[in-house]
């Protein structure tokens, strides 16, 4: 365990001492702010042509959070495209897997450094909305579902994410093939506007928004809890395999 | 201490090591030579445990590195041909991750820390990011990476590759400082290297074990008979090159002897022995008696440049291929 924490802790320090944290921790505050802020501008509107103010969870906390879906997609591959595929170019990957620890703590260490990074971002969001709870009195817990929902997401896609810079030695392909990845599996649902049944069903079921979106709404789904967990181990099996791959092929 | 038996390592197109065996004692420096592309990181990196050989059995410490991997690790201390820095660490910081990785923990890390920048001699940039260190300290902070748990073993791949002359001094000394406590094999197409550091050596070519013995055993055994450069000059008038030939063939034990130049007066040639027969007095006395000035005259013993180029090459153009490399790290 304390292996695990030890290369954790080294792969956040890794993006603070980057360009790569301020830039995206830049990035998505003002992305979010400007989201938030539509959402406040809107929710002022109603409040205006309705009895009193409008619902704050309803017209300002479910959209930001919604968005945050999106956003990530756009993050996730920035965040990843670096852990394994900078250490192959580098040549550090040998002092990694020549030290005593195993294959599978390092890839928990990295997966848990690079869920440390995405937690930083999504503190970002929780500053814009802790607006709304200082002038206005929403409901904290479907903010909270949301944030569950984005942890398994995120999670699920960092998993994806490692295991693809785990097949390269170049971050740009690692980045731009994760981001393909995202993408699909964020509009996998799509399938099901002409097709409702057979191969369309099972790969609207592998679609992330899906699962999403019950957690946007604030509710707790086990099924959805369930496939981000199972990606997540998917994710990181295949990350394990691929590790162990480099030992006979190197 | 470290038991390498009939190691091979297939690629899908070709053989990187053939049938490897060696053993190195414990507290020895064995150096590991061979051109470039010979299989030497190869074997290196099948007894780091980094990948496993397609057949044959290696241990260190009494452990396969098969079957037991982490009790292999924990022992070992590895140096890759480039040093595995993280440039955006500090260095005080990297060690300390390494440490770390190696399983040490609080007080004894501190301590190793300490230890090891004093040994290596980097107390002075424990604060300085790695991204900005010059390529000798760089290699340096590697080498304090390998030793940092104070491992049994410690295994180097082209310690002194891209260093200066004077770095490259210094960290022979300090690689031969560091034997007795530790085993050492390191790897190098550096010939004075080995003949320095280096009580064995283990020859590689082509991913064939060639030879391996103790340095002098193996200048010697490849000697066998000895070769004298022979300088003559004239007391006065013009020399007789002929008859200096004659008069160097007629000495005792000489087989033959070959004109190398003959300019201004001055003629020189290369004298080989019989077998075993040393010829170097009675070649002097006989250029004196026949009435001519001896003006050099040298041992023209087989380095073990010589040994080794003659082990490895097959063909001309590996053996320039291996003296420009040779060239090339010497002046890097």
């Amino acid at each position: 365990m304390s292996n695990i924490l030890a290369i954790a802790q080294k792969e956040l320090k890794s993006y603070f001492v980057s360009p790569i944290a301020y830039a995206l921790l830049a990035i998505y505050a003002l992305i979010s702010g400007w989201f938030s802020l539509i959402a406040i501008a809107n929710f002022i509107e109603m409040s205006m042509q309705g009895q009193g103010p409008a619902d704050l969870n309803g017209y300002v906390i479910a959209p930001v959070v919604s968005n945050a879906g999106v956003l990530s997609l756009f993050l996730i591959p920035m965040i990843t495209m670096r852990l394994f595929a900078e250490e192959k170019r580098s040549g550090t990957i040998e002092l990694l897997i020549t030290s005593p620890v195993t294959d599978m703590e390092i890839i928990l260490g990295k997966w848990l450094g690079a869920m440390g990074m995405y937690a930083c971002i999504l503190g970002v969001k929780l500053f814009c909305l802790s607006f709304t709870f200082m002038f206005g009195n929403p409901d904290w817990r479907p903010l909270a579902t949301a944030y569950l929902g984005m942890f398994l997401q995120g999670g699920a896609l960092l998993a994806i994410g490692m295991f693809i810079s785990n097949t390269t030695r170049n971050q740009i392909v690692a980045g731009a093939t994760t981001f393909g990845m995202c993408l699909l599996f964020w509009t996998f649902d799509w399938a099901t506007t002409f097709k409702a049944d057979g191969w369309a069903k099972v790969l609207a079921y592998l679609s992330l928004t899906a699962h999403f979106n019950s957690f946007a709404r604030g509710v707790i789904d086990t099924k959805d809890t369930v496939f981000f967990l199972s990606v997540i181990a998917l994710g990181i099996f295949l990350t394990a395999r691929s590790l162990e791959s480099l030992r006979w092929r190197a | 201490m470290i038991k390498v038996e009939g190691i091979t390592k297939r690629y899908a197109r070709f053989t990187a090591v053939d049938n490897v065996s060696f053993e190195v004692a414990k507290g020895q420096i064995v150096g590991f030579l061979g051109p470039n592309g010979a299989g030497k990181t190869t074997t290196m990196r099948i007894l780091t445990c980094f990948q496993p050989p397609s057949e044959g059995r290696a241990s260190v410490a009494g452990f396969d590195v098969m079957e037991q991997p982490m009790e292999v690790k924990k022992r070992i201390g590895y140096l890759p041909e480039t040093p595995p820095l993280y440039p955006d660490m500090e260095v005080g910081e990297y060690l300390e991750f390494v440490g770390k990785l190696k399983g040490l923990r609080g007080n004894d890390l501190a301590k190793r820390i300490t230890e090891v920048s004093g040994k290596i001699n980097i107390g002075d940039v424990r604060t300085k990011l790695i991204a900005k260190l010059s390529k000798g300290y760089k290699q340096r902070v590697g080498l304090a990476q390998a030793l940092i748990h104070n491992p049994d073993v410690l295994i180097l791949d082209e310690p002194t590759s891209g260093l200066d002359p004077q770095q490259i001094l210094e960290t022979r000394e300090l690689i031969k400082g560091l034997a007795g406590d530790h085993t050492i094999i390191l790897s190098t197409h550096i010939l004075p290297e080995v003949e320095f550091t280096c009580e064995r050596v283990v020859i590689i070519s082509k991913g064939k074990l060639v030879a391996t013995d103790t340095v002098d055993n193996l200048t010697h055994r490849m000697r066998g008979s000895e070769n004298v450069g022979v300088e003559v000059e004239a007391r006065e008038g013009t020399l007789d090159v002929s008859a200096v030939q004659r008069k160097l063939e007629q000495v005792a034990g000489v087989s033959k002897v070959i004109l190398r130049e003959d300019k201004n007066n001055r003629a020189n040639f290369e004298v080989e022995s019989l077998q075993g027969r040393s010829i170097r007095a009675d070649l002097a006395r006989a250029v004196v008696e026949g009435g001519f000035a001896l003006t050099e005259l040298k041992a023209a013993g087989m380095s073990l440049e010589d040994v080794f180029l003659q082990l490895t090459s097959t063909d001309k153009v590996d053996e320039a291929k291996v003296e420009e490399e040779i060239e090339k790290g010497e002046a890097a």
